[in-house]
This record gives structure tokens, sequence and C-alpha cells, in this order.
């Protein structure tokens, strides 16, 4: 083990130290803003100005809009059919809509599956390659590939594996006669599964790039010390590694979370997200350029989605700009 | 930076070791199999495939549903519309999302947390949450003369602004916690000197970023060109798609067998390929720049 920590893999993640803090701080601040000209104020409000107008402009205030119009029915023509119903939409979408919690539901799932299968894996394969040796990048290339591909073309790729005539998986099965067939996309008991197949594929790749870069600021004098004190490489891992890993554990629970919810692309391209693979993005979207086009109805959906996803936000935020702070 | 360094001496084989790389090797192969199975469709021709079945020895291979795929549905154009698209969104990310990074980290402290929080959250934000909003808000814009449809709906300004909104968040975040690295005597001096705010912006900070700028620069190109979404939502006509969300409307209508469908699949995959082995180094670190926080 020990002679595995002899040098850094100079090859991997190029970034600079996390944080540094801003050297002077205050005084060098106040003098900054003395010798500004009337021009300089000018530059520099334009310069935080735009940006941030665009932004919460079409981020933020879209944001509040949906909100806004998930307590009214709209038929789109003119502001003045916008009618407020308070809370029927969520009511309706609660009690009456079919699709809606199994929606839910398939969200929930794909978070616990990714959580559960990819998350380790990628964790797995990171520790291996981290451990120096040949032909690293090579392995980190080919698990990489599917994050660098969209999930479009993820999409249509797997459609070939999964084709119920011309697939791979029936083909090599021999499910591709009549009467044998198994419709891997049509299903609605395997749907699901398959399509998370595909997106575990991509995902681990992620979560192995993120873990290799946390595993960068593993000290390998920890490392060189457990393995001193007879530790074998199991209790290394469990008792020194992963407990550094916090922050990169955080990070990859917030995308994992993130990703979950904005599952779209590939359950469109797959099977339109009907039929065993509705999920809440894909709800929105029918409301939007679908067959059932209801505003309010659309916007109480993605108000859920924003909700759920603020509250992952929101709290990772500020513990990360709260450490900040401190540093 | 080393703690111990080993002399030049071969670690013997061990089989712990080549286990390690027999797993490793096989798992690779496994995880490259779904792409490669398509680039073994797409070069078969379809008559044998048809014949012969999908799994079976090839008579023969070749690039024709390579050329086909591409010329039937008429490709180029969907690539074109994409360069109009990703190249004006990148730029301008990059361009905006500095100029913010550069005054939050350079002269309002008390502004930057709050700003950086509002730009990072935004940018975490499901697409769908906005989308229903911006779908009317965009039908409302009326741009006579600038926008072909004379609107911001179904055009590619449209989608450079969203794309640029969106993204700016997490490139000022990236950007900010890059040039508060930079010391502080940097561009005091400069101040002194007498420099403008941009002189100082575009000559002396902006080019100490170059290394995060080209790993952000090499991300965003890759985000956009995938972009499925936004426009699949936010174009209307078939023909101003960008290549990534033409790719359904294609398959249907062009695409007529399985081995057009994945040679189209791949074709669009190759530009995002070529970023990536040109510019991995960039690529990842761009990609744990913004993790290594917290």
């Amino acid at each position: 083990m020990s002679a595995e920590t002899s040098t850094r893999n100079p090859e991997t993640a190029a970034a600079p130290p996390p944080g540094g803090a801003p050297v002077n701080g205050k005084r060098a601040r106040q003098r900054h803003r003395r010798l500004l000209t009337r021009r300089d104020r000018l530059t520099l409000g334009l310069m935080a100005g735009i940006p941030t107008v665009l932004h919460i402009a079409l981020v933020w205030l879209t944001a509040l809009a949906s909100i806004a119009l998930a307590f009214t029915t709209w038929d789109g023509i003119g502001f003045d059919s916008i009618t407020w119903v308070g809370l029927d939409n969520f009511r309706q979408l609660f009690t009456d809509n079919p699709q809606f919690w199994p929606a839910v539901q398939h969200n929930v799932v794909w978070f616990v599956v990714l959580i559960l299968i990819p998350t380790p894996l990628g964790l797995f394969l990171a520790v291996q390659l981290d451990k120096r040796i040949r032909f690293s990048r090579v392995y980190q290339t080919a698990f990489f590939l599917p994050v660098v591909v969209s999930f479009a073309v993820i999409g249509f790729v797997w459609q070939l594996v999964y084709n119920p005539d011309t697939g791979l998986i029936n083909s090599l099965i021999g499910a591709n006669k009549p009467g044998h067939y198994i419709d891997w996309i049509g299903d609605p008991d395997l749907n699901l599964w398959a399509v998370l197949i595909a997106a575990s594929w991509r995902h681990t790749g992620y979560m192995m790039i993120l873990y290799l870069a946390g595993l960068k600021g593993v000290d390998p004098s920890l490392r060189e010390a457990s393995a001193l004190d007879g530790a074998n490489e199991w209790q290394t891992f469990k008792n020194v590694i992963f407990p550094t890993l916090r922050p990169s554990n955080t990070i990859v629970l917030v995308v994992t979370i993130i990703e979950s919810l904005r599952a779209f692309d590939l359950v469109f391209v797959f099977n339109g997200g009907a039929h065993g693979t509705e999920l809440l993005s894909i709800l929105v979207t029918d409301n939007i350029i679908g067959e059932s086009s209801r505003i309010g109805y659309g916007s109480a959906i993605a108000v859920v989605l924003l909700v759920t996803s603020l509250g992952v936000i929101i709290p990772y935020l500020v513990s990360t700009f709260r450490k900040e702070r401190r540093s | 930076m080393s703690t111990v360094t080993v002399a030049k001496r071969r670690p013997p084989v061990r089989p712990a070791r080549v286990l390690l790389h027999v797993f490793l090797a096989g798992t690779a192969l496994a995880w490259l199999a779904p792409l490669l199975w398509a680039v073994y469709a797409a070069l078969r021709p379809y008559p044998e495939t048809n014949a012969k079945g999908y799994v079976s020895w090839p008579d023969k291979l070749s690039l024709d549903n390579f050329t086909h795929a591409f010329r039937q549905s008429d490709m180029t154009h969907y690539f074109m519309n994409t360069l109009l698209i990703a190249v004006p969104a990148v730029l301008l990310t990059l361009f905006l999302s500095s100029c913010v990074a550069f005054y939050v980290s350079r002269f309002d402290f008390r502004l930057n947390l709050a700003l950086l929080l509002v730009f990072t959250a935004g940018n975490l934000l499901p697409q769908q949450v906005v989308i229903t909003p911006l779908y009317r808000l965009y039908l409302l814009v009326d741009l006579p003369g600038i926008t072909v449809s004379g609107k911001l709906y179904d055009s590619a300004l449209g989608l450079v602004l969203i794309h640029v909104a969106f993204q700016s968040g997490f490139c000022a975040f990236v950007l900010s916690n890059y040039m508060r690295m930079l010391p502080h005597e940097l561009t005091e001096a400069a101040l002194v000197d007498g420099a403008s705010v941009w002189r100082m912006y575009w000559q002396i900070v902006l080019p100490l970023c170059r290394p995060a700028m080209a790993a952000l620069a090499t991300l965003l190109s890759i985000w956009i060109y995938n972009d499925f979404f936004w426009a699949i939502v936010l174009i209307s006509t078939g023909e101003n798609m960008p290549i990534t969300s033409a790719l359904k409307n294609l398959a249907g209508e062009y695409f007529t067998d399985p081995n057009l469908v994945a040679a189209g699949a791949l074709l669009t995959a190759i530009p995002t390929l070529i970023v990536y082995f040109a510019l991995q180094r960039q690529f990842v670190s761009g990609l744990t720049l913004g993790a290594n926080k917290g």
C-alpha cells in the first residue's frame, strides 16, 4: 500500500485550491472606493447590473410568476382572462390527477436508485483509480464518456440496446421473436427500470469525477499513517478516507437530488414520458407543448418542483457560504 | 508536496493489482458497450442486418449510413443553428459572469454573498420551474425586424438569452472564487496609478483568469451544445432547432431504420467528443472547480 503514496498524480484535476480568503480586508476596499471616479462607478454599476437584471428577470421573476400563476387559470390570450382560483389547481393535482402521484413516485425512485447504485459505484471506481495505477486515464475516459454525450443521444443509443425487435438485449437472449417479446420501452412495469439503467450509466462517471477531485484533497500522509498502523485497505477507507470526503459527499448528494428533479431529456426521447415513465418535469412540459395546455395547472406542478428543489438548494448554499465567510 | 519519495524501483507484480486491472478493464469495456453497439449498427447496411439479425458477423462495414443520415436530414443546417446559438451564448456568459465576479470579488463584499447566493441558487433550479412563464413571456415580447419570427419565441436570440441567464449563475460563482485568490495589491496599484476600473478588469484581472475561463468555456460549450429542453419548448419551427433538439424530429422523419438512427445519433455526438478529447483537462477541472468548494 505504502508504495502508492510516493508522489501525487500530476495528470488529474487542475483545479486551484479552494477559497483563499481575501488578503487585506476592509481597509483596502475603502481605499478602492475613494479612488473611483464617477465614470468608474458607472462602469461598475453596469458590470454588476446588466447580468443581475438578466438573471433575475429570466430566472427568478419567472419562478415567482410560476408561483403566482399556480393560483390562477389562464387561457394565455390577454391578461384579462387570468382568474384567481386559489388552491383549486393544487386540490385537483393532489386528488384528481392520475399522473401526479405516479410522477412523484418515479422522481423519488429516480433519486433512490441514483444514490444507491451509481453513486457508491462511482466512489468505488474513484478510489481504485486514485491508487496511481497504470492506464488510470484510459479507464477514467471510458467511465466519463457518457457524461459528455447529451441525454438525447444517450436516449437514442439505449433505444438501440432495448429495441424489442432489433435491440442488443432481446437479440442476445432470443426474446425478439413474436410471442417471446420483452418490451423494455413500452411495458410500464419495465420501462422505468430500463431508463434508470441508462441514467445510472451516465451518473456513475459523473460521481466518479466528483469523488476523484475530492480524493486529490486527501492528505497522503494520513493514508501513510493508517497503513503504518496496520490498517487494511477497507479500514483505511472507512476510518480515514471516507470521513475526509465529507464535502464531496454533500456535493454529490445535492447534485444527485437536483439531477433527479431535472430528469427530462432521457425519458422524453426514450418513450415520451408516458405509460410508466411519467416525471414531474414531463407533466409540466405537457402543459405547455402537449395536448392539454393548462397554464395554471402546469405552474402548480412547477411549484411542487420549485419548493422541493429550494428545500435542498437553500440549506446547501447557506452552509457553503457560511463556511466561506468564516474562512 | 510529496512526503515520501520512492526511488526508481519497479514494484513487483502483485496479484491484487492484476485483479484490479482485469476488473477495471472489464468494467470500462462494459461501459463503452452501448456506444460500441451503436457504432457497430451504424456501420452495417440495413438489408444485411435485416436478413441476418443485429447480433451477427458483418459481411460489409461502411460509412454509408453516416453519409446518408448526414445528407438526407441536411445536418449541416442544424449544426449551423447550434453554432449560431452556442458561440454567442458561451462568449456572452463568460463576459457577463466575469463582470459580476469582478465586481463582487474586488469591490463590494457586502453584496458579494447575497448576489452569489442568488446566482448560484438560480443555476441549480430545475428548468421546468421557470418554463411556463418564460414560454408566455417569449410569446409576448415582440421584436419585429430583429428576429425572424418577430418574437423572442422561436428565435436563436431567445435561446441565447436563457442560456446566458441560467449559466451565468455557475460561472459567476466559479470566477468570483478564482478572482478572490488574485493578490489585492494588483488592482490596488493600478487604481493608485489612475487606471480606470474597466482597464483593471480587461487588462489585469481578466488575463489572469485565463485558466478558469478556458475550463468554463469548454464546459459551457458542451452543456449548451447538449441542451435539449430549452429548444424543445422555446422553438416551434423544426427548421430553427439546434442539432441536439432536432434529433428527435429527424429520427422520425429521415432515419427510417435503426442503423440510420444509430448513425445520426452518433454524428451529433461527434463534436462533443472532439471537444472532450481535445480539452479533457479543462473540462474535468471546470466541473470540479465549482464542486471543490464547500
